[in-house]
Formats: C-alpha cells, structure tokens, sequence
C-alpha cells in the first residue's frame, strides 16, 4: 500500500518534471521569428478563430441566463438597479476567463493532443527529428503560442458578448432602466481590480490549458487507446486544473 | 504556406478581441479617467465601521468622488482610522464636512456618504492628510433591534 | 574507423525495460552498398536504426558514423549529423497538414535559406525520379501506401544525405508497388552514391538487391554474407530463416513453462 503510494507519486513528478522540461524546451528554443510567426499565425487560426463561434455562442447565452436568474432574485430586495454591475462582475471575475478556458480545454485542447498524438503515432514526429528538425520549435512551441495568445482574447470577447447577453435580457426584456443598468455598472467595476485581474486569470489559464493539452499529445502512447486516453485526461485534467487555480487566484485577488 | 484567408482571420480575430478589452475597459469599467486620476488623503476616525472595506466608494449627494485606502485600528484609542482616496478634482471640501457610513438598499453594500459642510468665515477646506472630525457610525442591524426593544420596555 | 566502412557498430548493447535487445553485436556497413538487416519479427531491427539515427541511446558500445561516436555526441552535434542521413519510415510518415510539395520541400525550407524559385525546381526534381511529379499538390491522405512511401523516399532525398536507412519497406504493398520500390532503392543508391539499410523481413525482395546481408535472432548476429553466401550458410538458424521453417533454433513457441503443468494448474 505505502510502495503504491509512493511509487505513485513518484511517477506523477517524473511525469511533471518531462512536462516542464518539454515546456522549457519549447519556450527556449531557438527562434526563429521568420519562419515560426507564419507557424503561430496558422494556429492562432487553427485554436483561436475556430473557437470563436462557441465561445460568442456561450458568452451571449451565459450572460443572457445571468441577468434573468439575477434579476428574480434581485428585484425581492428592490435592488434590480444592481443587475449591471451583478452581471458585469460575474463575467469579469469569473465567468469569462474560467468558461473560456474550460470550453477553450474541450474545443481547443483535446484537438491539440489529439493531433500532436496522431503525428506521434504516425511517425511525423520521430521522422521530423531524423531530419534535424526540432519538434518542439516546430510543432510545440507555435501551439504553445498561438493558446497563449488566443485564450485571453477569447477571454474579453466571452465577458463583452456576455454583458450584451445581460443587456438584451436586463434592459430589453425585462425592463431594467438602461441608464442605470450602465451607470451602476461603471460606478461599481474597476479597471484594475476586475477587468486586469481577470486577464491575469485567463493568461494563466491559457499557459495551463494549452500546456496540458500539448504535453498530453506529446507524452501519449501513439496507439488509437493511447490518443483516446490521452484526449480524455487532456480535458479532465486541464478543467480540474483550472477551477483549482481559480480558487487559488481569487482568494488572492479578492479574498482579504 | 500561410494562406491569405487563415491571415485574414487571424488579423480580424486580434482586432475584435483588443476591441472587446477597450470595450470592456471604457464602456463597463468607464474608469480609464478615475482609477489613473490623482488622489489626496483624507483620515476619519469612527466609532464603528460595519462592513466598510478597502475601495469602498465615497459619495457626494450619489457621486463617486474617492475611495476607502485603508483601515487600520487606532493602537491608542481603539477606534478604526479609515484613510480615503480623494480625486484631486474634488479640492475644497470643508473643514466642517460630516462623513457617515451609508448602505445601499437593504443589503447592499455600505459606503461612505460625504455631506459637504457649510463655509462660512474662519472656516478653511481640508488638506492632504487632515481629519475629518465630524462622523457617523455604521448602523449595525442588531444595535438598532436591540435600542428598538429597549425603548419598547421603556413604554 | 575503416574508411571503407560508412557506419561501424563495435561490442553495442542494449536494453529495454531489463529486456536484452542486443547482447554485444557489432557489424559494418560498407560505404555505397545495399546492405539488409533481417531477421523475425520482434527482435528489434527498427531499434538498430533509430541507434544508428541517435534517437536512443545504448548501453554500451559504440556507433561510428562520419568519424563521430553516435553514442557520446551532444544535441548539437547529433543535429549536424542527422542532416547526413535520412530515414524512411514504415508508414511514411508524411505531414499529413502539408501537400506532397510541400513535404518534400520541408526539409529544404528548413535548413537552407534558398529562393523559392530554386526550392520548387529541387523538389519537383526529387519527386519525378519517384515518379509523382504529377502528384505534387495531392494531400497525403489522397495517395495509396506505396505512392505515399514514395513520396517519403523524395521527401528523404531532398537534401541529398550520404546515408538512407529504410524501415520495413515494403510491409503491406501490392507486388508492383513492391516492384517499384525495390527499383528505386537499388537506382538511387546507385545514381545518388548513397549507402542503404533496408531494415526487413521480406526475405526474397531484398535478397534481390542487397549486396550484403545481417541476419539477426536471439540478440546477435547469426550469420552474415552476400546473399549467395547465406544461401549456402549451414548454421541451423541461418537455415531456417532462409527458408522459413516453422520450428528451429529461433522456436516456435513464446517461452512458457511446459504445457503440461500448465493444464494441471487448470484442471487441478
């Protein structure tokens, strides 16, 4: 029982040290900025502008649910003029970086290990190396990137869409005073505290998310079962992951 | 390699994302010009701060015009000493401004309401650091049960 | 170092997993010959190439290629000398995100800074000695098994290496396509002055065109020659490869304990 638990745990870091040694290897290669900006302009395209739809599609939705849920509750203490900063708050702080990164994990990440895995299993990557060519230059580090950038841009597009979502619902539907709606919701929202310390969330977010997705891919047994084990810890990892980390963010960001 | 269309998509994609941060700064946050603006301090002792925190709003007649920086406890007294942040576009504020601790709806948040005083002869503005002397403490909800039950007995 | 010998494996071992794979082997492959490395499945021919390639590492022993140990060289150097050789992979191994241009153009566009104009004639050069000229702008996944290997063998020529090591060559093709490849390994060898190790299992096909040939079982080498010479090779094991007997030195059965108390177990 102690043996397993300790040979257990020593693999994990065997596990976290290949993991870190493949991220360093791949932030600290060699650059090449001629040849690897067109690589991370195609993967920006590839985990970037291809989750925009489902992220639009679930900011607007989240934001819309937002202001009806909160409205019903704020409207018992006559306090509806709040539903502004409410709705605002929810996405800046929490709901933006967090349901991104987790739709960015399932969208974004299982595709990412599910293809470097593929390459792996099919040879790409060893016959890559034969040709003195390094995979994690070539094909980890642009996806490493492109994630980077992406997730906190995906991040301020969910929370924008989001409040629009709250708008519709909020001012539209239900009735809330548009003036106030705003008003309230610029006395109460800071620039500093709520909109940067939520990009500082999906920054990390994003270094987590994509670095587990590639190293998922990257470290997979390259049969079929492998790929498909690989794809599902990706995603479950990467979710636990975040929603750890997001406590561990806001009780240092908020908590007092 | 990179086709124009995967580069046409990627630019858009960038833009609408800086757009949805200035969006998100400017239309909701709408604090480029107040978190950046110059502040003055101003110090108040009271009795009872109830839930007043750090960056609680100050208000004037409804209008923001600083924040809470900080509580601390007073080592002699034993009284909280709240420091405010207030914009340097709001100078002149009276010697004899009385600052009470106000909530916002039922349970909402409390802040602190500023009641400009009057200015009349031999009576200066507040300055970088000065005390404000004339406050009001938080009304906490079980005091008030408790005054209210008591001057029922008395009845 | 022979300066005949283009590579030179001296006393290697190596283990995977405390599994023995090689036990003190050593063999020479000659400059600008076709040499074979054969032997059962599973007793690890593809490790000889990815040692030889300095993807793994062995025990003990020493590889030399282009006056350098393979063994001991650090990343840098080993990069340097990946750039002499190329290596043909089971599956072919194209980037499947790429066209067959492209593929073929990679290695190019990654280790010389040459105009494209010059990278285009190269590649279409590399691709009609394999016969796919026409095929440039197909997808991968648009080409049957044996157009895929050969596009791979353009993609391994590209940049002209002094050495091309095959895997399994011809596992899964059609007798033409098997045809064709066995062709072009032999033409190019010959054209470009390459030396070749066809790692395989196809005893027949490669015996056609190696000038030597290894035969591997149990760890070591059993027997080496020109495939004139093995066929006359007496050593048992030797005999039963070559002729492809069930039962013999290299057995049968996967090591078990006998099968009668095995059935005991189960009935008792």
């Amino acid at each position: 029982m102690i043996t397993q638990i300790g040979r257990t745990a020593i693999s994990q870091v065997v596990t976290l040290g290949r993991a870190a040694l493949m991220l360093f290897g791949a932030i600290f290669a060699a650059p090449n900025f001629a040849k690897s900006i067109p690589l991370v302009i195609r993967q920006i395209y590839v985990v970037g502008v291809q989750s925009l739809a489902i992220i639009i599609v679930s900011g607007l939705f989240i934001g819309m649910v937002l202001a009806l849920q909160g409205y019903t509750i704020l409207i018992d203490y006559g306090a509806e003029n709040s539903l502004g900063p409410m709705v605002a708050l929810s996405l800046l702080r929490e709901l933006g970086p967090v349901v991104t990164a987790l739709l960015f994990a399932g969208r974004a990440g299982s595709a990412l290990t599910a293809e470097i895995g593929l390459m792996k299993a099919t040879e790409q990557i060893t016959s890559m190396e034969m040709m003195a060519v390094d995979p994690l230059r070539r094909i980890v580090a642009p996806r490493f990137w492109a994630g980077f950038y992406s997730m906190p841009l995906l991040a301020f597009m969910f929370s924008a869409v989001g409040i629009y979502g709250g708008h519709l619902v909020g001012v539209e539907w239900l009735g809330v005073d548009e003036g106030s709606f705003w008003s309230v919701m610029q006395a109460n929202v800071d620039l500093s505290a709520d909109i940067m310390n939520g990009f500082i969330k999906s920054v990390v977010f994003a270094i987590v998310v994509t670095w587990i997705a590639i190293f998922r891919g990257y470290d997979c047994i390259p049969t079929s079962e492998g790929i498909s084990k690989a794809t599902t810890q990706t995603v479950v990892h990467s979710s636990l992951a975040v929603l750890g980390l997001d406590f561990l963010l806001t009780v240092l960001m908020f908590g007092e | 390699m990179t086709s124009r269309k995967v580069e046409f998509w990627v630019g858009l994609f960038i833009v609408v994302g800086f757009l949805a941060f200035f969006t998100l700064a400017f239309e909701v946050a709408n604090s480029g010009s107040v978190s950046s603006s110059d502040t003055y301090q101003l110090k108040a002792k009271f009795d009872n701060i109830g839930g007043l925190k750090v960056r609680s709003p100050i208000k004037v007649g409804g209008v923001v015009v600083g924040r809470v920086s900080s509580i601390d406890l007073d080592k002699v007294n034993y009284v909280p000493v709240v420091t405010l942040d207030i914009y340097t576009e709001y100078q002149n504020i009276p010697e004899t401004s009385s600052l009470s601790i106000l909530t916002a709806g039922l349970l909402g948040e409390q802040y602190l309401g500023l009641e400009p005083g009057f200015v009349i002869e031999g009576v200066g503005y507040l300055k970088d650091g000065d005390f404000l002397e004339d406050t009001k403490s938080a009304l906490v909800l079980e005091e008030l049960i408790g005054q209210f039950l008591f001057s029922q007995n008395d009845d | 170092m022979d300066p005949n010998n283009f590579v030179q494996i001296e006393n290697l071992t190596f283990s995977r997993d405390e599994r023995v794979i090689y036990d003190d082997i050593s063999l020479t492959i000659p400059k600008g010959k076709v040499i074979a490395v054969m032997g059962p499945s599973g007793i690890g021919k593809t490790t000889l190439l990815r040692l030889i390639g300095g993807q793994i590492r062995p025990d003990s022993g020493k590889i030399l290629f282009a006056d350098k140990d393979i063994a001991q060289v650090n990343r840098r150097e080993l990069y340097d000398v990946r750039k002499k050789m190329s290596m043909l992979f089971q599956s072919g191994a194209l980037f499947t995100e790429m066209s067959v241009f492209d593929n073929v153009a990679f290695p190019i566009r990654e280790h010389t800074k040459l105009p494209e104009p010059i990278i285009r004639s190269m590649v279409l050069m590399k691709l009609n000695s394999v016969g796919l000229r026409g095929a440039a702008q197909l997808m991968p996944n648009e080409l049957s098994g044996g157009m895929a290997r050969r596009a791979a063998l353009a993609r391994a020529i590209a940049l002209d290496p002094e050495l091309i090591m095959y895997d399994e060559p011809f596992v899964g093709q059609d007798p033409i396509s098997m045809g064709v490849l066995l062709k072009l390994i032999r033409s190019l060898n010959d054209a470009l002055g390459l030396t070749s190790i066809i790692v395989s299992h196809d005893l027949q096909e490669v015996m056609q065109i190696a000038d030597y040939a290894y035969i591997m079982a149990n760890k070591k080498v059993i027997g080496h020659g020109t495939p004139a010479q093995l066929h006359q090779d007496e050593s048992p094991l030797v005999r039963q490869f070559m002729k492809g007997q069930a039962d013999g030195p290299v057995p049968f059965h996967y090591p078990a304990k006998p099968f009668a108390d095995e059935l005991k177990d189960v009935f008792l």
